[in-house]
């Protein structure tokens, strides 16, 4: 539970259908001397979670993760940036701290399953667990579950997804519930409704150290200012002159260089994932074709997925895409059903 | 659910609230009006006052009633710091490091707003304060010491006749917080010696919401809450009636059948201890083994979160604390756990088990059966 709405209304609807259910909150990070303002878990939104908790009269205990998130969630933020990518850690987070952490946690309090209020739908089908997109596809959060496996999705229940969202608003008003929604997971949770530019100056102001900006042909065209401050496909704010605009097509890690292009240079047909989860728990034999987002909140593109030796999936898409940023993760989908995905080389 | 948390707070005797059902609708008025209707309340108030003054041995009109505990922590603390420091200028005040946040955080308070220097006596690995640390750290600029009688984490019971004889001997007022100890140990203030003792009803089958300060006449004390003249104008405010004589029948109740209740539960205590500190690997007893409140059992266990503990145990049907604990899932070891000298590894990891007159013996065994586990999974989880 966060004390919003989705939350909310999941553990609503659990208890009408007649579980038992349980309230849990995790408190995952406070930076001192910021800790009223992460978006997350702050002393007001647990009070608030709290609050349901006692209308809809379920137990509710909070649950201290704070070591592990700043061990895993945020260290892999700020690795990510070392590295060069734009990493995502909400996929982290699911994976290590809700569906890992969380979930053992639920599982020692002898729950049979883990609810959340994401919007995504499962399916059991022969024994198989599917994830699903939601059924309003504008919420649809399917994206971020990728990662998890058979065994996980064994103990999920997701209530929330089969609803559109001006339902799930009705069923919070009619339970007097609060009905206001967090802004839209976008911004990510510990970083206090601030630029992540701030947050890594704070925590890992070594990485920002300025650089050569370069064409594809090597050709120096001038200097960054430290490569985790700019986003691939970025046009604005590389402050060199150029008679065409130049896009951000690329990081070199390892030199500290940033490449940059023109728009006929940025799109690009294929891409490579490592990492990849098969929600089945098993890779494909054959190539197939899937509708692939590049980015939580992309349009899907039309491609063929091809699986390779160990983790890696090749992606090759129908049209060029902008903006295939290493660190994001590639979801496939054959319609509804989330087939799998993994983190862009 | 079993409920095993009796020092956090206790179920209201149902004899208790038939004393004071009359008081809220029947017998309204107020204690201070000079008709009838005020009279009938006064004497109710009156009559509590005898009832409290007569278990503890003292005079009526040394007893004051409070809104609880706490409040008379404060009302006895910073009473007696300003009379004290406006009579002979001391401005020191004594205390231990395992006292009740009513009591730090006032004294806290005196040192930052008010200019009092307080010094904080070491407690040894039982939480226990010698007379031989009091007697050393008494000097003529002190003005209050303050010892509690029984400590409501680790249950150890202090010296405090002894305290008393060391400050009677200085000429120093001795205030006692006696909150967690009314349950079930004796209160006759000559015996005890103190000057001033604080008294919370929810401890022993009275209301949450009502409190009491033994004053010895003659203590010099400035009032906290000033107003209406109410409670010989130590503390302003239209007297709480009903809860009064809440508090009063509790207390009565608790003197009359003090030794049944010992008897009750010190067993079911003693075998909880014994238990648990055989079955259970890397536990200790928190707090002293033989001068220990009779219905408390207190443990530290190494590497296990306090408050994961609680929770496990909560869903699994027992109602615990811990000294450790926080609802907003930000648990430190608390102060008392710092001042016994437990490391962190430790002091995460208390948890503390209370017994009252409704705790069966089958309760208990439940308990024993399910704690290993629980400590165990909560072991895991780290």
């Amino acid at each position: 539970m966060s004390g919003g709405v989705d939350s909310s209304v999941a553990a609503a609807l659990l208890k009408e259908q007649g579980y038992d259910v349980i309230g849990m909150m995790l408190r995952l990070w406070s930076e001192p001397g910021k800790e009223d303002s992460n978006r997350c878990c702050t002393p007001d939104s647990m009070a608030q979670a709290r609050r349901v908790a006692a209308k809809l009269e379920i137990p509710f205990y909070v649950i201290d993760a704070k070591n592990v998130f700043r061990e895993t969630v945020v260290q892999y933020f700020l690795d990510g940036y070392a590295r060069g990518e734009t990493p995502n850690p909400c996929l982290i987070c699911n994976r290590q701290i809700r569906w890992t952490f969380l979930l053992d946690h639920a599982l020692a309090l002898s729950a049979d399953y883990m609810a959340t209020g994401h919007y995504v739908r499962k399916q059991t089908v022969e024994g198989q667990h599917q994830l699903l997109r939601a059924v309003d596809r504008s919420k649809d959060q399917s994206y971020v579950l990728h990662v998890l496996a058979q065994e996980k999705l064994a103990k999920a229940l997701f209530p929330i997804g089969d609803y559109p969202k001006t339902e799930i608003r009705a069923i919070a008003e009619r339970y007097g519930l609060p009905t206001a929604s967090r802004k839209d997971s976008q911004d990510l949770c510990f970083l206090a409704g601030e630029d992540y530019r701030s947050f890594l100056q704070r925590n890992a102001a070594e990485m920002l150290q300025p650089g050569q900006i370069l064409r594809r042909d090597g050709q120096a065209v001038g200097m960054h200012n430290g490569l985790a401050n700019y986003t691939i496909g970025q046009r604005k704010g590389l402050g060199l002159a150029s008679p065409v605009p130049l896009y951000v097509l690329g990081k070199n890690s390892v030199t500290n260089t940033l490449i940059v292009g023109t728009q006929e240079e940025l799109g690009s047909h294929e891409l490579i994932t490592r990492d990849v989860n098969w929600i089945s728990g098993e890779a494909p034999k054959e190539p197939f074709r899937a509708e692939v987002k590049i980015r939580y909140t992309a349009k899907e593109a039309e491609a063929l997925v091809t699986p390779m030796e160990g983790d890696q999936v090749r992606v090759r898409f129908d049209a060029p895409q902008r903006d295939i940023t290493a660190g994001q993760a590639a979801v496939f989908f054959q319609g509804d059903v989330l087939i799998g995905g993994g983190i862009i080389l | 659910m079993v409920y095993l948390d009796y020092s956090a707070t206790t179920p209201v005797d149902l004899r208790v609230v038939n004393a004071m059902t009359p008081y809220f609708s029947a017998s309204f008025g107020n204690p201070s009006s000079v008709h009838r209707y005020g009279q009938v309340a006064e004497a109710a108030v009156d009559s509590a006052r005898e009832t409290v003054a007569s278990i503890l041995n003292c005079r009526p009109d040394e007893i004051i009633f409070t809104s609880c505990g706490s409040e008379s922590d404060n009302l006895a603390i910073r009473g007696a710091a300003y009379a004290m420091r406006e009579k002979t200028g001391a401005k020191w005040i004594l205390t231990s490091r395992a006292e009740h946040p009513a009591v730090t955080k006032t004294l806290l308070h005196l040192e930052k707003y008010e200019g009092f220097l307080v010094e904080w006596l070491d407690v040894d690995e039982y939480g226990m304060t010698t007379p031989e640390a009091v007697s050393k750290a008494i000097c003529d600029n002190t003005a209050v010491v303050s010892v509690m009688y029984a400590n409501n984490e680790i249950g150890t019971i202090n010296p405090i006749k002894e305290i008393a004889e060391i400050c009677r001997a200085n000429n120093i007022l001795f205030h006692s917080d006696a909150v967690q100890a009314a349950a079930y140990l004796p209160l006759d203030v000559q015996a005890l010696g103190v000057d001033m003792m604080s008294l919370g009803a929810h401890k022993f089958y009275g209301p949450k919401g009502v409190g009491a300060l033994y004053v010895r006449k003659g203590t010099p004390l400035v009032s906290h809450l000033t107003g209406g003249g109410q409670e010989f104008s130590l503390r302003a405010g239209t007297q709480n009636v009903p809860y009064i004589v809440g508090f009063a029948e509790a207390l009565q109740l608790t003197n009359e059948e003090r030794d049944q209740r010992v008897t009750h539960v010190r067993p079911l205590r003693d075998q909880i201890i014994g238990t648990v500190l055989e079955a259970i690997p890397d536990s200790r007893l928190t707090g002293h083994m033989d001068s220990r409140l009779p219905h408390h059992a207190s443990f530290a266990f190494k590497d296990v979160d306090g408050n994961l503990l609680l929770t496990l145990l909560d869903a699994a049907g027992f109602a615990c604390s811990s000294g450790s604990a926080c609802k907003t899932g930000n648990p430190e070891p608390s102060e008392v756990m710092n001042a016994i000298g437990l490391s962190r590894d430790w002091g995460l990891g208390s948890l503390r088990v209370t017994l009252g007159v409704q705790t069966t013996p089958a309760d208990v065994n439940s308990f024993l059966h399910i704690l290993p586990e629980l400590v165990e999974r909560a072991r895991k989880l780290k």
